[in-house]
């Protein structure tokens, strides 16, 4: 049994896990809705801001799990406007970071959250391999993932045209110091632990 | 004054625009840049929602290298890695034990001493000492739109912006290159950022938004001073049109370039002939853009 600094009581439910992890309390919410009514993408969200942090309060099995498996972590662009605006100075970006790693550890991850996904580890598995990001890779990474071949084949002739494109990638020095860092921290599933 | 600079992989990349007109105003603004040896990505948004740790460490390594070659003041022009590094830094700040236990990631010693600058605190203290003033022989006399997004201005307890809401650093610099900034509703709202390939919708309704209120307010031009910002208003211009069912002939500069033609630079060095939409005033007229736009909307269908 635990109790948190608002006097709530009960088994450790994920806000406690979320709170111990990143030191944001779902509880000091209090439902006013502002996170909701400024984040540019609410209304492309399964579940709006607000209620992610409602369903945490309310600390019930079935309910951290639809927390966990909601889209609206991976549509969060961490613009910080709910936490810029929020009255409680609720720090609702990193519980989303929280939630989106917790996805992952548990095999959760929405499956609308797919391609948002495979951008990421696009993006991830080509700054890994030389320490920098190399655009060309990143897209072509991206496209095998999520079969979304021709996207934007007509902008590439456009960006080397200005000169926007480098079709080779650039490798640091310290590239096998970068790849140690990545070993030492996802490879692990050591985030937020 | 020499300054550290951690360009990041935008600018030596697709928005190489940006560090090429930077570059091009160094010495108006007495400035010497100095690259961080061997920097590498900051991670950017991916780190950050795929692993706390990473997200952390990526970024201490580039302060640690900073520290390092003693720049005691980094210049990070991309917003993006610049919110990075200061969240880096500030979580580090206050906890030892993730400290050491990062610095033993990165293998390198991080004190967490460097000053972090985004652009707009350095233009900010040099437009407006050292007779910047005078050196502005072509005035950028046009209705401008300053848009700051979200990581120049957020988190607030850790980026140190004028005005949360309604910011102005941008647009006192763009007064001193003569330009004329707008009120308008869209200053620090965001543009979609780093789902620009991965939810193009979401991209084209959020920046439409942005671009459209401008727009309506009589702005000629839109100022940036972040690479995604310049990536989604200026790159994705044809799909923003398609999702408003509208064309925009708006151009998008990046603040340096806005003080680069006001110093008189040449268009070709401040590198505007790499932007998709014309910088040309008054714009480009829609019809001329149109045949380009509808050849570009054609490449985003398979989705």
């Amino acid at each position: 049994m635990s109790q948190d600094s608002h006097g709530h009581h009960g088994p450790v439910g994920l806000a406690d896990r979320a709170r111990e992890a990143t030191g944001e309390s779902a509880y000091r919410c209090y439902q006013c809705g502002k996170c909701t009514a400024g984040c540019p993408l609410a209304d492309e969200m399964d579940v709006p801001p607000s209620q992610i942090l409602r369903l945490l309060q309310l600390g019930i099995d079935g309910l951290d799990e639809a927390a966990i498996g909601a889209f609206s972590p991976w549509l969060c662009l961490t613009c910080e406007m709910c936490h810029a605006r929020c009255p409680q100075e609720v720090d609702l970006p990193k519980i989303m970071e929280f939630l989106r790693e917790e996805a992952l550890r548990r095999n959760m991850v929405n499956p609308k959250a797919k391609d948002i996904l495979a951008f990421h580890e696009s993006f991830l598995a080509s700054m890994r391999s030389g320490g920098r990001l190399f655009e060309v890779g990143l897209i072509s990474k991206y496209k095998m993932r999520t079969f979304h071949l021709f996207q934007d084949v007509l902008m590439a002739p456009k960006m080397l045209l200005r000169g926007k494109l480098h079709l080779l990638p650039h490798a640091i020095d310290g590239k096998d110091a970068v790849a140690r860092i990545f070993e030492r921290t996802i490879d692990k599933k050591e985030g937020h632990e | 004054m020499k300054v550290g600079i951690f360009p990041g992989c935008s600018l030596a990349g697709s928005s190489r625009e940006y560090y090429e007109s930077l570059r091009a105003i160094g010495p108006a603004l007495g400035i010497e840049l100095k690259e961080v040896p061997d920097w590498n990505c900051c991670g950017a948004s991916a780190a950050h929602t795929l692993n706390h740790k990473l997200a952390l460490a990526l970024p201490a390594r580039i302060l640690a290298l900073a520290e390092r070659a003693q720049l005691t003041d980094l210049l990070v022009p991309c917003s993006a890695c610049y919110s990075r590094l200061m969240i880096s830094q500030n979580t580090l700040q206050n906890d030892e034990a993730l400290r050491k236990e990062i610095s033993g990631i990165i293998e390198l010693k991080y004190s967490g001493s460097v000053r972090i600058l985004n652009v707009l605190d350095l233009l900010a203290s040099r437009t407006t000492t050292d007779g910047f003033a005078a050196k502005v022989i072509k005035p950028f006399n046009h209705k401008v739109a300053c848009y700051y997004g979200c990581y120049l201005t957020r988190p607030t307890e850790i980026v140190k912006c004028d005005r949360a809401e309604d910011p102005r650093m941008m647009d006192d610099i763009v007064k001193v290159a003569g330009g004329k900034p707008i009120d308008w509703a869209f200053k620090v709202e965001c543009c979609g950022a780093g789902l620009s390939v991965s939810r193009v919708d979401s991209v084209a309704r959020l920046s439409g938004r942005i671009l459209e209120d401008a727009a309506m307010r009589g702005a000629e031009a839109i100022v940036v001073a972040c690479p995604m910002c310049h990536t989604n208003l200026d790159m994705r211009r044809n799909v923003i049109e398609e999702s408003l069912g509208r064309q925009y002939s708006m151009p998008v500069l990046y603040i340096t370039q806005v003080l680069g033609l006001a110093l008189g630079l040449d268009d070709r060095t401040l590198g505007l002939h790499r932007h998709i939409v014309p910088v040309e005033f008054p714009a480009a007229a829609p019809a001329e853009r149109k045949a380009e736009a509808e050849l570009q909307t054609t490449g985003q269908k398979d989705e």
